[in-house]
């Protein structure tokens, strides 16, 4: 008897190398003869080289090599974009190392190539750089206006492009409306900071490389490295080891990787860098950075005409690799699960002298359920609703399903109302809404807040002929092989790229229940070109919606195959034949039958096969998904502020989540739990900082801060589950979904507790400064001075 | 990062520590516990010729009693301090402040006169000494003097020491009977610096307070005793309103930094309503 | 160069080091132990945690020379002959890790805890972890973990479960 493995919570097989220290991360790898490289970076946010002395670098201990950017201009090419958003997008040049100009803090211009890591290190003080200092451009508001200093002065603007997506009429859904909202709400930026730094790797062989890399995207990254370097695609061989986090920051194509790649064939030896944290605030692609312009209408009973949004988005210095349209993701989730008439969006992608902006968890959507789920409770509270109440005269009933929506996309199925009665349930809505009644009496000077947000957001990247009309340079498939060893044994090939997903536990899962084969005889085959030769790779919440159910498809194909060689063996027509737990037996016959395993063998051995068909039951499938998925879910947050100091305190969290149909359950909870850990802090803690000078001042875990277990409280996490129709799994992806949907439930939450101070937002990361200033009635936060004191002067712990 | 190159010495005894310290010059630096230092020297903005390490001197780990006042030795750790009977008794305050530094990794290593010696205004026991009215040991070649605190923290991470003198101990008076002590830390998270703190020492008798010692944490370069709070509730009542009204001028003569964690004004602010809660706390 | 001899999982090692040389450096690059990662360069985030003399401490924040006839543990000294430590298992029953890489320094970080406080209440958990940043979990399951391994370590009567 066979267990059901979809559905029960498996202990993940990753487990056991990472809980010993047997883990394979890029940085543990040396092979002999691997030489080490340095970063000498620009500490100017703006500047022009005009000379650069690597003679004495050259002369110092152990230093084999030393490179400018100069020194490789003819074969570093430019790093790619993948995603021209619009015909006229202006797209600089982005050398891997600067060449002429630097364009924000941290940029590469030189490297040291040494024996060791240390010597690399210390010859960097031997290069002299010279700089001619430029002005930096920080404020993306003041970048766009006349005469502004141009990060790129042969683009002559520092506008990259403006994308506008409308349907409806606007101007008939706002004109007379009886309530009108507009907000400007700023997305703050954010570093991504995966626990374990970026990695790069590469081993020369003859005129082939192969290339060890902390990356989500060993496929993409291989064609791009082929495409920047002119080295043939199939020279080069990409591995994503074991891979430390990603949320979208190794969703890249990274200048070190390139060079790591130039330096190896140069010098043909195994070459390796490995940054620092303080190195990687400052290059490792940023996060966020939008302000957003908002105008919502409604009627008096609530019920929402349209809405505009005119958003400016902060690409930094350069186009990575989908830098330009990650606020284009959002475009089509800023109705979120609301019906309206109308919606017009607009979106200008502005240079600035900062890191680029690229993917971080969500990309694009936490943008824009911020904005919609802020806006709700300002029209809850502009009404004097109740939050849950304006949501349900305005969401999309389950009964509306499938349901297409203001932006253009079908929503095929949901559950509002089942997750927000649930959600309400185990919050005790009623008894906490009374106690916030009841401080708000006694002028308590701790205020209790309720923060409600229902979201949804897309995922399953992405259909690929959506992808195409949007003009991004790939598909949006994924491709998994089932390979049945001769012994029974099976080998599932994915073109998923986990780095902590859990992949392995899960894909194994599934093929277990689809084969009738062990748990354990399953082993997961990933990261690796050479040997998953066709794959997208692991982000946007891809992995199971597409790549689990490719392996879905493959599996159908493997059975479709054996069923054909059993029928053979055992002189029964395909038709008569049943498959249940692993064993082909004729219907009404159950004594007499063969096992997956005893059919394996005889198809590896094909001694005995029906004509046309081949030896072994290996097969693959390829699945482009035909829509999106919608996870959704209600989630709902209870925060004590101190109106004295403004400091807040997360009193309770319930987020109830619908993302489908479920394969481990304990895999979506851990998914849940760190989604919601970084959706609030990025409401409460975090933020990138630039000074005026376009300094990064928060290079350090000691100046950016994430938050530890003793910051979080213990959520309450459930789930209802509606699956999706769009696929056979009925699964939606996990990966985002608390993160988007957490941080406006924490500022809503905020915002309510100080409603009757007349307080309708404060700025993220709600600092307690920021809360205080915010009761005082300053609507313009007098944010902190960024770069006076703090830094590393007094970083680190005690003494 | 990588530290740059440095000398190390590791003085056997005490007199060696202080022969090295002052044959090392001023480009040295003593390595306590480490905590502080190391991050400085790995991000290269520490470069020392020399680090003299005291992890081997035992005898300056020692915490003693000395009749009306304890002696806490330079190089006690944190996680000592913590857990010290004699400190617990007579100046808990140290102990219950201690607890609030770092994490417990960091506070096996950190030290408490590597803590003061450091001279970070944002960090938790300099306000702590001062409040105190704790003395400094230092000894070098030239001989042993006693710094009070109150002139030991010159200016921002600067003390009164010179370069080839060093904390050998910290004494501290005892806390008689009938006081109580609390230290008041507000920050953004577990892991970050205060934003402001208040270290306080309030002895009651009856309903009223007969003496009250208080001092914050970062709000100026060096950390701050408030006098002008101190002087009003002395002979008042201890309830909150008297603590509020007093700690109005919690920030009096103070100099608050900006910086990321909050505006000179915020601090000024914070001290006033953390100062009242920390008599409150104190006077229990 | 200081010549220095150190216990590391349970094996005695002799090297001449550069002063400079990071205990988490010493450990990854000359013993070839790199079960102990790197996570940052500011002592906050506890990846590289390891116990010296059974005491956690961040390795990146000590000095080779300073381990010098100290005994260290890294991850890769718990458990005995290919039993995991019950810290271990505990980490794996709960999902308690997702990529992993603060996962040596969360299990080394969480024995000493248990070795203070054998049966510490959720919130002294968290507290205890706030050396130690992780940025999959939410911390959630970690906390759950370490209270089962607290649990699990006290059950065994008269059987001392060190590390």
């Amino acid at each position: 008897m066979t267990v059901q493995e979809v559905g029960s919570p498996r202990r993940r097989s990753e487990d056991a190398r990472l809980i010993t220290g047997r883990t394979k991360w890029t940085d543990n790898m040396s092979p002999a003869g691997t030489l080490h490289v340095a970063f000498l970076r620009s500490p100017f946010a703006h500047a022009r080289i005009t000379g650069i002395d690597t003679s004495r670098a050259k002369q110092s201990p152990n230093v084999v090599a030393v490179f400018s950017g100069q020194d490789l201009a003819e074969e570093q090419g430019s790093l790619p974009c993948a995603w021209v958003v619009t015909e006229d997008m202006k797209h600089p040049e982005h050398p891997s190392m600067a060449v002429n100009e630097v364009r924000y803090v941290g940029e590469p211009v030189a490297c040291v190539v040494a024996r060791d890591k240390t010597a690399a290190v210390d010859a960097l003080e031997e290069i002299d750089v010279d700089y001619e200092p430029l002005s930096a451009v920080v404020d993306m508001e003041a970048a766009l206006a006349e005469g502004a200093d141009l990060v790129h002065d042969d683009l002559g603007t520092n506008k990259s492009y403006t994308w506008v997506f409308e349907n409806g009429d606007l101007d008939a859904a706002m004109r007379d409306a009886p309530v009108v909202i507009e907000r400007r709400y700023v997305q703050q930026r954010l570093i991504p900071t995966a626990m374990e730094p970026r990695s790069v790797l590469c081993v020369p062989e003859g005129d082939e490389f192969t290339l060890y890399s902390a990356t989500q995207i060993p496929h993409i990254l291989r064609l791009m490295l082929a495409t920047v370097t002119g080295i043939p695609e199939h020279r080069i061989r990409v591995v994503a080891p074991d891979v430390g986090g990603g949320f979208g920051s190794k969703l890249q194509v990274y200048g070190e990787e390139v060079l790591a790649l130039l330096l190896a064939r140069r010098l043909g030896r195994p070459v390796k860098w490995t940054e620092t944290r303080s190195e990687g605030n400052m290059t490792v692609h940023h996060g966020r950075d939008q302000i957003q312009r908002l105008t919502l209408a409604a009627e008096r009973d609530g019920r929402i005409r349209g809405l505009k949004v005119d958003l400016l988005a902060d690409m930094g210095a350069y186009l990575m690799l989908v830098t330009p349209g990650i606020p284009l993701l959002g475009a089509f989730m800023f109705n979120g699960i609301y019906k309206m008439d109308a919606l017009s969006f607009t979106c200008t992608g502005v240079f600035t002298t900062k890191v680029p902006t690229d993917a971080y968890r969500g990309a694009g959507r936490p943008e824009a359920t911020y904005a919609i789920e802020r806006l709700m409770d300002e029209l809850a509270a502009e009404l004097g609703i109740d939050p849950i109440e304006v949501r349900r005269r305005n969401w999309i009933k389950h009964e509306e399903f499938p349901y297409e929506t203001i932006a253009g996309l079908t929503y095929d199925s949901g559950n509002y109302e089942a997750a927000t009665d649930k959600a309400l349930e185990l919050f005790e809505y009623d008894k906490l809404r009374a106690e916030q009644a009841d401080r708000r009496d006694r002028q308590d000077p701790v205020q209790l807040g309720i923060g409600v947000s229902t979201f949804t957001e897309m995922c399953g990247l992405a259909p690929s002929r959506v992808l195409g009309s949007l003009s991004y340079g790939a598909g949006g498939w994924e491709h998994a092989a089932v390979r049945v060893l001769p012994s029974g044994k099976v080998e599932v090939v994915t073109g998923s790229s986990a780095h902590g997903q859990g992949h392995e536990t899960a894909w194994a899962q599934i093929t277990a229940d689809r084969l009738g084969v062990p748990f354990e005889d399953v082993k997961v085959l990933h990261g690796d070109t050479a040997i998953s030769h066709k794959g997208m790779d692991t982000y946007g919440s891809r992995s199971l919606a597409v790549g689990g159910v490719a392996l879905f498809s493959a599996c159908e194909k493997v059975v479709d195959k054996a069923r054909k060689v059993a029928a053979h063996m055992l002189e029964a027509s395909e038709q008569d034949l049943e498959f249940t737990a692993g064993r082909f037996s004729v219907r009404g016959v159950q004594q007499e039958g063969k096992t997956l395993q005893e059919v394996a063998l005889a198809a590896f051995a094909a001694h005995d096969l029906p004509d046309g068909i081949e030896p072994s039951l290996d097969s693959d499938a390829t699945f482009d998904p035909e829509n999106f998925s919608f996870p959704h879910g209600t989630h709902l947050c209870a925060m004590e502020v101190d109106t004295e100091t403004g400091m807040v305190k997360i009193r309770k969290y319930v987020a109830v989540d619908d993302v489908g149909k479920v394969v481990n359950p304990l895999i979506v909870e851990g998914q849940v739990h760190g989604g919601l850990a970084q959706g609030i802090a990025q409401a409460l803690y975090e933020e990138a900082v630039y000074d005026a000078e376009g300094n990064l001042t928060t290079t350090t875990m000691a100046d950016y801060l994430i938050p530890s277990a003793a910051d979080l409280p213990t959520f309450t996490v459930d789930r209802t589950e509606t699956p999706a129709t769009t696929n056979p799994l009925g699964v939606k992806g996990v990966g985002e979904a608390g993160t988007i949907a957490s941080t406006p439930a924490v500022v809503n939450s905020i915002v309510d507790a100080l409603r009757p101070h007349g307080v309708h937002d404060v700025q993220m990361p709600c600092t307690p400064e920021r809360v205080w200033r915010a009761l005082r009635g300053e609507t313009k936060p007098g944010a902190a001075q960024p770069g006076a004191a703090g830094g590393l002067g007094s970083a680190g712990g005690d003494q | 990062m990588i530290p740059a190159t440095f000398d190390y010495v590791r003085p056997a005894s005490l007199d060696d520590a202080v022969r090295a310290l002052s044959d090392a010059g001023e480009d040295a630096k003593v390595l306590a516990g480490g905590q502080s230092l190391m991050p400085l020297l790995r991000m290269r903005l520490a470069i020392p010729d020399a680090l003299i390490d005291l992890d081997r001197l035992d005898g300056l780990r020692e915490i003693r009693d000395e009749g009306d006042s304890i002696v806490i030795g330079a190089m006690a750790t944190h996680h000592q301090v913590i857990r010290d009977p004699l400190v617990r008794e007579h100046v808990p305050l140290i102990a219950t402040t201690t607890e609030t530094v770092a994490d417990p990794a960091v506070r096996h290593r950190g030290t408490f006169g590597g803590s003061l010696a450091h001279a970070d205004p944002a960090s938790d026991l300099p306000a702590v000494a001062l409040a105190l009215d704790a003395v400094l040991l230092v000894r070098s070649v030239r001989g042993e003097r006693e710094i009070p605190a109150s002139e030991f923290f010159v200016d921002w991470m600067t003390s009164a020491m010179e370069p080839d003198e060093l904390l050998v101990g910290v004494r501290v008076p005892k806390l008689g009977a009938g006081w109580g002590v609390h230290y008041e830390k507000f920050h953004r998270t577990a892991q970050a610096w205060a934003i402001v703190g208040v270290a306080c020492a309030v002895h009651r008798s009856g309903d009223g307070i007969e003496e009250a010692r208080i001092a914050l944490t970062n709000m100026g370069p060096t950390p701050v005793r408030a006098s002008a709070v101190e002087t009003a509730v002395r002979g008042g009542s201890a309830s909150e309103d008297a603590f509020r009204t007093a700690a109005a001028q919690a920030a009096a003569g103070t100099e608050p930094p900006t910086d990321l964690d909050g505006s000179s004004e915020y601090r000024t602010h914070l001290a006033t309503v953390l100062t009242a809660r920390a008599l409150s706390a104190a006077a229990g | 160069m200081p010549r220095i001899r150190v216990e590391v999982d349970g094996a005695t090692y002799e090297d001449d080091v550069e002063p400079r040389l990071l205990l988490v450096h010493y450990l990854r690059e000359r013993l070839g132990k790199v079960g102990t990662p790197v996570g940052c360069d500011t002592s906050n985030c506890g990846a590289c945690t390891v116990l010296m003399d059974g005491m956690s401490v961040k390795s990146c924040s000590v000095l080779a020379v300073q381990a010098d006839g100290r005994d260290v543990t890294t991850v890769e000294g718990l458990g005995v002959d290919g039993t995991p430590h019950p810290m271990q298992t505990a980490f794996h029953e709960e999902h308690a890790l997702q990529c992993g890489y603060c996962t040596p320094g969360m299990i080394m970080a969480s024995l000493d805890l248990l070795r203070e406080n054998p049966d510490p209440s959720e919130q002294e958990v968290r507290e205890g972890l706030e050396g130690n940043l992780c940025r999959c979990t939410g911390y959630q399951n970690i906390v759950k973990a370490v209270r089962r391994a607290a649990s699990d370590m006290r059950e065994p009567a008269g059987q001392e479960v060190t590390p």
